[in-house]
């Protein structure tokens, strides 16, 4: 009887057939491979969590967690955009991957498509189509950062293009041509204070300068932003200090949409 | 419909089995028996022989295939470049020709992330699952996907390898990909981002040959070396829920793979080039129901199969075609 007990108990460590051991390796093997699988997925949170990017969305882009969730990472904004503003994240930016932003100073929004195109092309609404006009967009705010390096308020002028020969970026001007945006190293300027921010601002009253002082005699400017501001980032592209007197903060938005 | 229900199970990672004898239909069992007379098994090993002697072998289904999956990712390239419009996007939305088109498991992720719904992006998702659905679900795999075709490349280099014993195929389970399938979505809702998208190297791909190679693409290359080194078409095989999405969209389509039970010699020639051998276990000996059977929902139309059956026992075959003619 406790023989037989023993018997029983000894069979299942019995050494198995090559045929389960490899039954159950395949088992191991998949839990495994599911579990590093999400795993892997998991990482792209990092990112997000730690907040390392601060990235200027296209125009209409919802907050930026909503905008993450609804874009669909096919990047039809970027192929509608005149002056190629919009590009698409990479892996580092983790569930950014494939979303679309701006990098303001190396490409602005100029708004030279006239409507907002890419809008239009978004087809999950991550761009939202409640925004009709330029005037509506809420991307960011521009604030000048390095006053210091802002020709205006030294009290000096600017002649020649607003950046250097091999910069690529492209603006509209209205003077030169209506419809095709140029190159802004081949555009010159003879500014006796340079202006450019407020210049080629695409949004009416957005930013303007103001005397320094009430002094008569005192030629210094400040750009001063508004509440109409959209953050296209004109400026930030437009600025001839290296680096950009004005940039465009992204964070705004969340803030302002709160 | 018991049948239907047998090959969405296998989609999901039912083990394949031989159907119960009230599950076969009088001509199947009529067929078998005819079959397994001593003529028959004469004549078969014969016929065996000979193809063994003079194998044949055609790359037509794999070659229209290639054209297609580099012709339309060219489309996408082109009308980008040279803009001219023909389709917007890349293969996780797109316009074609200004339609609507949303990848099936892109959109069901974007819309469990974010839980509101566009419009463009339910015509996109229907006009999808309608196209899809008629050309067969997971041809898109096989027909479009562009990663699918630098697979079937690191599958000839594993194949090679293997050849020489310097690789070996790790098999996985696969309710796998059915089980990461629910898990991505539910993180999806869960989260509110679109978390497979992180590790899609479709999309990745996709986007890369559109918009400029990324970092991203060091994960498709660490997919692809798994493939070459490890598991022989680990990622389409075990993992891609979009697989799995367009299989279930494809479940019913009237584009089908046909197999003729009285024609194939069960040499097994079909299961060895197959991304899916599963669906193929119908042409094992005695696992047919009937006298001709469709390949399961998880088939992705690539037509390997029919390229390599040396008795044409294998086609392509639109449903319903024949009454209506």
């Amino acid at each position: 009887m406790t023989d037989e007990i023993k018997a029983a108990e000894v069979v299942p460590k019995k050494k198995m057939s090559s045929r389960e051991l490899e039954k159950r390796r395949m088992f191991l093997r998949s839990v495994g491979a599911g579990i590093t699988m999400v795993s892997l997925s998991l990482v792209g949170y990092y990112p997000i969590l730690t907040k390392l990017f601060s990235r200027l969305r296209p125009p209409g882009a919802l907050i930026e967690e909503k905008f993450l969730s609804a874009c669909i990472k096919c990047g039809q904004c970027v192929q509608v955009c005149p002056v190629e503003a919009i590009k698409l994240a990479d892996g580092d930016e983790g569930f950014g991957i494939g979303v679309p932003y701006i990098d303001a100073r190396t490409q602005a929004c100029d708004f030279s498509c006239d409507a907002v195109q890419c809008v239009l092309a978004c087809p999950t609404g991550a761009l939202t189509h409640e925004i009709a006009r330029k005037e509506e967009v809420r991307m960011g705010v521009a604030r000048l950062a390095r006053p210091d390096a802002c020709l205006a308020m030294r009290g000096e002028g600017f002649k020649g293009a607003a950046r250097s020969g091999d910069f690529k970026g492209l603006h509209r001007y209205v003077e030169v041509d209506r419809w095709t945006p140029v190159r802004i190293a081949d555009h010159s300027y003879d500014l006796e204070i340079c202006d450019l921010c407020v210049r080629e601002c695409p949004i009416t009253g957005a930013i303007s300068l103001q005397p320094v002082s009430a002094h008569a005699g005192d030629k210094r400017r400040m750009p001063v932003v508004t509440s109409q501001c959209v953050g296209c980032g004109a400026c930030e592209m437009m600025c001839p200090a290296e680096p950009a007197a004005i940039v465009v903060d992204p964070k705004i938005v969340k803030e302002r949409a709160a | 419909m018991n049948r239907f229900f047998r090959s969405f199970a296998l989609m999901f990672g039912a083990a394949p089995r031989k159907p119960e004898p009230g599950e076969v239909t009088p001509a199947g069992k009529a067929l078998m028996k005819y079959k397994k007379t001593p003529e028959q098994v004469k004549l078969r090993k014969e016929k065996i022989a000979h193809e063994h002697e003079h194998p044949v072998f055609s790359n037509k289904w794999k070659y229209r295939r290639w054209a297609s999956i580099v012709i339309l990712n060219l489309l996408f390239i082109v009308s980008y470049w040279f803009d001219v419009q023909l389709v917007e996007g890349a293969l996780t939305a797109s316009r074609f020709v200004g339609f609507h088109m949303a990848d099936l498991n892109g959109a069901l992720q974007v819309m469990l992330a974010y839980k509101e719904v566009m419009i463009n992006l339910v015509i996109g998702t229907a006009t999808v699952v309608i196209a899809w659905w008629l050309v067969g679900g997971r041809a898109f795999c096989s027909w479009i996907c562009p990663y699918h075709l630098l697979a079937e490349w690191a599958e000839w280099l594993h194949l090679k390898l293997a050849a020489r014993g310097w690789a070996k195929d790790h098999a996985f389970h696969r309710t796998l990909r059915a089980v990461l399938w629910f898990v991505f979505l539910a993180l999806a809702a869960i989260t509110g981002y679109t978390v497979f998208e992180y590790v899609n190297p479709v999309g990745i791909v996709s986007r890369a040959l559109i918009y400029g190679p990324t970092i991203a693409l060091l994960w498709v290359l660490f997919l692809l070396g798994i493939e070459v080194f490890y598991s022989r078409r680990f990622w389409c095989r075990y993992v891609c829920p979009i697989g799995l999405s367009y299989g279930i969209t494809g479940a019913i389509s009237p584009l089908q793979v046909e197999y003729n039970l009285e024609k194939c010699l069960h040499e097994g020639e079909c299961r060895k080039v197959c991304l899916v051998p599963h669906v193929l276990e119908v042409t094992k000996m005695g696992y047919a129901s009937d006298a001709f059977e469709y390949i399961g929902a998880d088939c992705t139309r690539c037509g390997m199969c029919i390229d390599a059956c040396p008795q044409n026992a294998l086609r392509f075959k639109l449903r319903g075609l024949d009454k209506i003619i």
